[in-house]
C-alpha cells in the first residue's frame, strides 16, 4: 500500500509545482503590463509626487524577484491584493462569489455525470442500433455549438414568453436550496447539455473496446445477459477511461461556466473575470485566474489518482 | 401540439439537408475529374451536407459586398424593427440591416478565425515536427514550456492575456493562436515521435539529408493525414473561441459585424419570443457542425475504421 502514498505525494508535489510555475506567469502578467501599475490606480490627473509616493508604499521600486517573493507570500496567505476599480479587497470580492460559482457547477456535474454514463453504457449495450446512432449524432452535433446558442435555444424554450424558469439567475440574499435550484435551473442545464456530450462517447468508446477481448467473449459464451456483461465485467476495466473524461469535462466545466455567467446574469467568478478584464483591473483578474487554474490542477490531480486506484494491478504492484 | 409542430418540422429540416448534400454529392462528382470523383462517391450524406455548407459560407464570405443588399454599418431604420419585405430579418439594436451584418460577419469572422487557426498551425507543428526531429534539450524546453501552459484552462488564460495586452483584433488573434499552437505542437510532435523513428528516416538522415528536408520531404507526408484532420478540429476551436470572446465584448469591437456581438447586442430579443437574435448564433453552430461531419469522414477514411 506504501507505494500508493508515494505516488500520491509525487503527483501531490507535481501539483504544487505547476501551480507555482503558474503564478509565475500570472505575477510576470503584471511586469508586462505598459504603463505604471501606480499610475493605472490614480488615474491620469495624479501628481509626480503621489504617484512617486504609492509606488514607494507598494514596493514597486524594489526588483522584481523580491517583488515576487511578496506577492507569492501576501497570496499564500490569502491577501491577494485590492481592486483597482473599487478599491475592495480581491479575496473578499472572490469569496463571495466562489460559493456561487462552485454550487452551480456542483449543480451540472450532479445532473451530467449520472446521465452521460448511464447514456453511454445503453449506446454500447444497444451499439449500431438507431438510439446509438441518433445519439452519436446528437453528440456531435452538441459539441459543435457555442454555449450561449445552447443557453438562448433554452431561454427560448424553456423562460420567456410562456415558460417556465427565469432567464436571470441572479438571485439576491441567501436563497433557500428549493429556490436555489429553481432559479439556477437553465444555466445548470446549458452545461450539462454542453458536457454531456462527451463523456457519453468516450463511456461508449472506453466499453466498446473491451467488448473484443476474450474475457468478455468467454462471458457471453456462458449465456450471461448483455447488460450484466457490460456493469459487472467492462465497467470496473473501463473506469479508469472514464474517470479522466469526467475529470477532464469537470475542469471544462469551470471555463464554460464564464460564459454561461454572463449570459443568465449569474452572480459568479466568471461575471466577475468577464467585468474586471474589460476594465483591464489586473488583480482581480489574477487573482480570479489563480483560483482557476488552482481548480484545474486540483481536478486533475484528483483523476490521476482515482485512475490509478481504480486499477487493482497498480494498487498492488509487486 | 407545438411539439408535434417542431418534431415536424425537424424531421423536415434533417431530409431537406440531406437530399441538399445527395444532390451536391452527386453533382460533385459529376464535374470532378476521376480520381477525385472516386473519393467523393465514399463521403457519407452527412459529410458532403457539410461540403456544401462550407462551400457556401465561403462564397458568402468572398462576395459580401454583393450579396448583402445594405451596407455593414449604415443605420437604416428604425431600432428592432420586425421581419418585412424590405429588411429582410428586420434590424438590430442600432437599427442597422440584420441581414446584411450577417452576410459581412460571415467575412470577419470566418476570416479571422481561419487566420488564427493557420498561425496556430504554422508555428505548432513546426515547433512539433522540428522537437521530435532534433529532440534533446530544444525537445525537452519546447515541452516543458508547452506542459506550463496547457495547465492553465485555455479561456482564462486568453482573459489573462487579453487584459495584459488589451482587447483588439490583432492581440485576440496573437494570443488564441498562441494558447492553440501548444495543442498543435502536442499532436504534431507525438505523431512526428513515431515517424522518426522508422528505418527510413534512419537512412535519410545516413544519407547526409539536412534538417529541414528531413522534415519537409521525410516526415511530413507520413504526418500529413492526422494533421489535416486536427486543423479542421483546431479551426472550430478557434472559431468558437473567437465568438465566445466576441461573445463577452472582448473580441472583435463594435462597428465591425461580427456573430458573437451580434448575439449579445440583440439578445434582449429572446425573452420576447423573436428567434432573430439566435441566427447568428445558429450560423455559428452550423458551420461547426459542417466542419466536424467532414472531418470525420476524413478520419474515418484516414484510420480504415469502419465500425
Amino acid at each position: 500500500m506504501s507505494h500508493i502514498w508515494i505516488m500520491i505525494a509525487q503527483r501531490l508535489a507535481l501539483g504544487v509545482m505547476t501551480l507555482f510555475i503558474v503564478s509565475l506567469v500570472i505575477f510576470l502578467g503584471t511586469e508586462l503590463l505598459p504603463g505604471d501599475f501606480a499610475q493605472e490606480i490614480l488615474g491620469q490627473s495624479a501628481t509626480p509626487e503621489t504617484v512617486a509616493a504609492l509606488r514607494d508604499r507598494l514596493g514597486l521600486n524594489d526588483p522584481m524577484h523580491i517583488r515576487y517573493i511578496n506577492w507569492l507570500s501576501d497570496v499564500v496567505r490569502g491577501d491577494l491584493g485590492v481592486s483597482l476599480a473599487n478599491g475592495q479587497s480581491v479575496s473578499d470580492l472572490i469569496g463571495r462569489r466562489l460559493g456561487n460559482t462552485l454550487s452551480l457547477a456542483l449543480y451540472a456535474a450532479a445532473i451530467a455525470v449520472p446521465l452521460s454514463i448511464m447514456l453511454g453504457i445503453l449506446a454500447a449495450l444497444f451499439r449500431n442500433s438507431f438510439f446509438d446512432r441518433f445519439a452519436n449524432a446528437s453528440a456531435l452535433t452538441s459539441i459543435s455549438f457555442p454555449e450561449f446558442f445552447v443557453a438562448y435555444i433554452l431561454i427560448f424554450f424553456l423562460a420567456g414568453a410562456g415558460g417556465v424558469f427565469p432567464s436571470m439567475a441572479n438571485f439576491r440574499g441567501d436563497p433557500t436550496l428549493a429556490e436555489f435550484l429553481y432559479r439556477a435551473f437553465l444555466p445548470a442545464f446549458t452545461l450539462t447539455l454542453v458536457v454531456t456530450a462527451h463523456m457519453m462517447r468516450m463511456t461508449r468508446a472506453a466499453i466498446i473496446n473491451l467488448l473484443a477481448s476474450p474475457y468478455i467473449e468467454m462471458a457471453r459464451l456462458k449465456g450471461m445477459n448483455p447488460m450484466r456483461i457490460i456493469v459487472k465485467h467492462a465497467l470496473p476495466n473501463a473506469l479508469a477511461p472514464i474517470i479522466n473524461v469526467v475529470a477532464l469535462n469537470l475542469a471544462y466545466l469551470i471555463t464554460g461556466v464564464v460564459v454561461v455567467e454572463v449570459v443568465f446574469v449569474y452572480p459568479g467568478l466568471g461575471q466577475l473575470m468577464v467585468d474586471s478584464v474589460a476594465a483591464r483591473d489586473m488583480p482581480v483578474v489574477q487573482g480570479v485566474a489563480l483560483v482557476f487554474a488552482g481548480a484545474y490542477v486540483l481536478l486533475n490531480l484528483t483523476a490521476d489518482v482515482l485512475a490509478t486506484l481504480s486499477n487493482p494491478r497498480l494498487v498492488h504492484r509487486r | 401540439m407545438g411539439f408535434l409542430t417542431g418534431l415536424f418540422w425537424f424531421v423536415v429540416v434533417i431530409i431537406a439537408s440531406m437530399a441538399a448534400g445527395w444532390i451536391f454529392r452527386a453533382a460533385a462528382v459529376g464535374i470532378s475529374p476521376r480520381g477525385v470523383a472516386k473519393e467523393l462517391k465514399t463521403a457519407p450524406l452527412t459529410a458532403s451536407f457539410g461540403m456544401l455548407m462550407i462551400l457556401i459560407y465561403i462564397v458568402v464570405a468572398v462576395f459580401a459586398p454583393l450579396i448583402a443588399p445594405f451596407s455593414e454599418t449604415a443605420i437604416v431604420g428604425r431600432e428592432y424593427q420586425p421581419w418585412d419585405s424590405v429588411h429582410l430579418l428586420g434590424t438590430d439594436n442600432l437599427g442597422r440591416d440584420m441581414l446584411s451584418r450577417l452576410i459581412y460577419a460571415a467575412r470577419n469572422t470566418v476570416g479571422i478565425a481561419f487566420v488564427t487557426t493557420a498561425l496556430a498551425f504554422g508555428v505548432g507543428s513546426i515547433l512539433g515536427l522540428l522537437a521530435a526531429t532534433v529532440g534533446g534539450w530544444l525537445d525537452q524546453i519546447l515541452s516543458r514550456t508547452v506542459d506550463v501552459l496547457m495547465a492553465i484552462p485555455a479561456l482564462i488564460f486568453a482573459l489573462l492575456l487579453l487584459t495584459i495586452f488589451g482587447t483588439s483584433v490583432i492581440n485576440m488573434i496573437l494570443v488564441i493562436a498562441l494558447i492553440d499552437s501548444t495543442r498543435v505542437f502536442r499532436l504534431a510532435r507525438a505523431v512526428a515521435m513515431n515517424i522518426v523513428v522508422m528505418d527510413y528516416v534512419e537512412a535519410a538522415k545516413l544519407r547526409g539529408e539536412g534538417l529541414w528536408r528531413l522534415i519537409t520531404r521525410e516526415i511530413l507526408p507520413n504526418a500529413m493525414a492526422p494533421l489535416v484532420a486536427e486543423f479542421g478540429l483546431r479551426f472550430c476551436f478557434v472559431f468558437l473561441t473567437i465568438s465566445a470572446l466576441s461573445f463577452l465584448g472582448l473580441g472583435m469591437q463594435p462597428p465591425t459585424a461580427d456573430w458573437g456581438s451580434m448575439v449579445k447586442d440583440n439578445a434582449t430579443l429572446i425573452s420576447f419570443g423573436d428567434i432573430t437574435p439566435l441566427l447568428p448564433a445558429g450560423a455559428i453552430a452550423l458551420l461547426t457542425v459542417s466542419v466536424n461531419f467532414v472531418v470525420d469522414w476524413q478520419l474515418q477514411r484516414a484510420s480504415g475504421l469502419k465500425e
